[in-house]
């Protein structure tokens, strides 16, 4: 096991997935040389040299197109959007082309892709450095989603997403990168290091895409969540008392539904949580299927907290972020239904 | 020769001539001496001009003599010569301000110009009223030198309750039409077909107004300003395109957005649009440039392209650190000099300013940007002081707000 912060965790996926198989490339804006404006690949293209991991034009349709087209012919292309805000210019890229290839040719042409993104806000990024697109990729038909909430997932999600058949979006929520973040933005930054889940195993490390996680177990309601979201909900259990079980989805799509329907099963209620705006959020699906799955157990209606439905306000981030406030309250009125 | 015979295929992927712990080598930037550069007539045929886009036009020599064709057609007087250097000052004085600024944590994130701020304050006096900017980042010369207050600017920066974007935007993404400064957006390359969009608008509508989109060498790369082009050189919109050529897309050095292409400003000859490469540390040439530019564009000759050679000397923004990717002393060799001293130096030539005004000039611009950022400050800074109620935040999501937002707001308690 190792310490390390949640980019060193990706680094070192990479690092492994580029040194088992040299079918791994690994490019995007600013990666090259320079490693990421994050430094997720820092150092990669010194060992492995530059024509697996190298700088791309500013052109993200061309950077997910070019990936695909690699995928195509056999490689096992990475590449890196510098913040999910810019992945739009690839949507057609990604919606029309990597996720039907495999079934509009009949799996004659199949692309294994990763495309990584930073995402999520709680950095002062505006509009364009904050967004939880991750809905509008679970709505499209033959993508998986992963959002890692930590370290240990991060390696062994990305390494699992590297070895999948097919395209794999790739959400890295930027505000976790160095260090966990409960949604108290006036407290002291904790590190990586401090956290049980900063302990990454060394070598291969296989998170399966498709397995929910039990973060805290707890008999009173069952959250849903995943990424940033995770631990802002551990707080507002812990804050609250409620005898919250918190449930780290780690895969949108593939879902894990049987570990959802077995929890909320349990304690009757259940609440919702994503940072990205509620209407149409993937918090929409998650509260049909616990309805369609769960309704005989339900002691309360679902309920979601989420991002307001306005564009990530600069200066007022913290008033629109679901902090552990907003949460606590939410849960605290769940369980009084 | 089978096929057989030829050695694999391999991917090139090309390099900087220099990294950390290397000698700068601008020897590759080919600089003819400035005045030696023709200035062909405005409807000039876009196949006839063609070597325009590979060469460097200059105006300003190392005497500090404005000389040559381009020169000529300058007719400015000595007040706009002096104002055109009070706006540069005044914009590197703002972003001194600004820096520190960021760094006492008054604000979260700032971009300078230091080294382009010739470009966008010269630019600006090649427009009219009524013409509109589609600007990147980094044209606030664009705003100083029309005359649009400082303070505004600095609250802005600082998110406060006086911020004409009431806090939504990150810093530096200004906006004022009445400045002809449209909204920026923070993503890259997407309003480079706005301005023609805009105007094409404007000749539907059998008006006089033009338009300028602006965007970064790097940013060339994005599929927008392909569409950009294509739409300009089909419509002939009266839009000027402006590159902004400052070497580096945060690490990523010109090369990579530029390819096997000569120069920048020879993408627009597959289009058709005539292309000019201009000094852009010469405030006189990127003046003359940008006024042959907007009189094509007036007279309904269409659009043109322009390339400015120029060199970004400070980080990308206040998270980069170009230490990690550049040589050291990169930006003291480039070959161009500097905006600033370049022309005080021709004023000094023209009799018309010293060593001494120019101190003095200094010294006025810091103690007016000093006293406007004192006033801000009194307003707000991003952490500390009056900000933009929260109520703000669901307002101008839609012209009237929904029921959902309504909800919504009264659940925030805002």
């Amino acid at each position: 096991m190792a310490r390390m912060t949640m980019i060193e965790a990706i680094r070192d996926a990479l690092d492994l997935a580029m040194g088992a198989d040299d079918r791994v490339v690994v490019f995007g804006e600013d990666v090259g040389y320079f490693g990421g404006v994050f430094r997720c690949t820092a150092g990669l293209q010194r060992k492995y040299g530059p024509t697996r991991c190298f700088d791309a034009p500013i052109n993200e349709s061309g950077i997910v197109g070019a990936a695909i087209g690699m995928a195509a012919y056999g490689l096992r292309p990475v590449v890196e959007i510098q913040f999910a805000d810019y992945a739009y210019p690839a949507y057609d890229q990604i919606v029309s082309e990597a996720a039907r290839l495999r079934y509009r040719s009949a799996g004659e042409f199949t692309c294994p892709l990763v495309v990584r993104m930073p995402a999520g806000g709680g950095i002062f990024g505006g509009q364009t450095h904050s967004q939880s697109p991750e809905a509008l990729f679970t709505h499209v038909s033959g993508l998986k989603v992963v959002v890692p909430s930590n370290p240990q997932d991060a390696k062994g999600l990305l390494l699992s997403a590297i070895a999948d058949p097919d395209p794999v979006i790739f959400l890295e929520p930027k505000r976790l990168y160095n260090g966990p973040f409960d949604g108290h933005h006036d407290r002291p930054i904790t590190a990586w290091k401090a956290h049980d889940l900063g302990e990454v195993p060394e070598g291969p490390h296989a998170v399966p895409l498709g397995q929910a996680v039990t973060r805290r177990p707890g008999n009173a309601v069952t959250v849903l969540t995943w990424g940033t979201m995770v631990h802002v909900a551990l707080a507002a259990t812990e804050e609250t008392g409620i005898d919250a079980e918190v449930i780290d989805l780690r895969t949108l799509l593939p879902l894990d539904l049987p570990a959802i329907v077995a929890s909320v099963s349990r304690t009757g209620r259940c609440l919702v949580l994503h940072e990205a705006t509620l209407t149409s959020g993937f918090g929409a699906e998650l509260a049909a299927l616990v309805q369609t799955e769960c309704f005989w157990h339900l002691e309360a209606p679902v309920r979601r907290v989420a991002g307001w439905d306005t564009p990530y306000p600069y200066v007022h981030e913290w008033n629109y972020f679901p902090g552990p406030a907003r949460v606590g309250a939410a849960l605290r009125e769940l369980v009084e239904v | 020769m089978t096929q057989d015979d030829h050695p694999p295929l391999r991917l090139i992927v090309p390099e900087p001539e220099g990294r950390p712990g290397d000698q700068p080598d601008f020897s590759k930037v080919v600089i003819p001496r400035a005045g030696t550069v023709r200035r062909p007539e405005v409807d000039a045929d876009p196949e006839e001009i063609r070597d325009l886009a590979f060469t460097i036009i200059r105006v300003l020599n190392r005497d500090g003599q404005a000389v040559g064709p381009w020169a000529d057609a300058l007719d400015l007087s000595d007040d706009d010569l002096r104002a055109g250097l009070r706006h540069m000052m005044t914009l590197r004085a703002f972003d001194a301000r600004m820096l520190i600024a960021q760094r006492q944590q008054k604000t979260s994130f700032y971009m300078q110009h230091l080294g382009e701020e010739a470009i966008s304050c010269a630019f600006r006096h090649a427009l009219r009223p009524g013409d509109m900017n589609f600007p990147t980042y980094r044209q606030a010369g664009l705003l100083i030198a029309s005359g649009y207050p400082l303070k505004t600017m600095m609250c802005q920066v600082y998110s406060n309750d006086a911020d004409p974007m009431r806090g939504r935007q990150m810093p530096v993404l200004y906006s004022s039409k009445e400045h002809g400064f449209f909204s920026i957006s923070g993503n890259l390359a997407t309003q480079y077909i706005q301005a023609v969009g805009w105007a094409m608008a404007s000749a539907i509508s059998g008006d006089r107004r033009i338009a300028a989109g602006w965007i970064g060498d790097g940013s060339t790369a994005e599929s927008d300003f392909h569409a950009a082009l294509v739409f300009a050189s089909t419509y002939k919109a009266p839009v000027v395109l402006n590159i902004v050529n400052n070497q580096w897309a945060i690490s990523t050095f010109q090369g990579i957005a530029r390819g096997g292409s000569g120069t920048f400003a020879a993408r627009g000859h597959g289009f058709g649009i005539p292309a000019l490469r201009v000094d852009g540390n010469d405030y006189l040439a990127v003046l003359a440039v940008a006024r042959w530019a907007t009189e094509r564009a007036r007279r309904n000759l269409g659009p043109t392209l322009v390339e400015y050679v120029t060199y970004r000397v400070g980080g990308h923004s206040t998270s980069d650190d170009p230490s990690a990717y550049r040589p050291a002393e990169e930006s003291a060799a480039w070959p161009l000099g500097d905006p600033i001293l370049r022309l005080k130096n021709h004023l000094i030539a023209l009799g018309i300013w010293s060593e001494e005004r120019h101190a003095q000039a200094e010294a006025e611009v810091l103690a007016e940007v000093v006293a406007l950022q004192k006033e801000a400050e009194a307003i707000g800074t991003l952490h500390q002081g009056r900000r933009p109620s929260p109520r703000d935040m669901f307002e101008d999501v839609y012209a009237e707000m929904p029921p959902h937002l309504v909800r919504q707001r009264q659940e925030a308690g805002f």
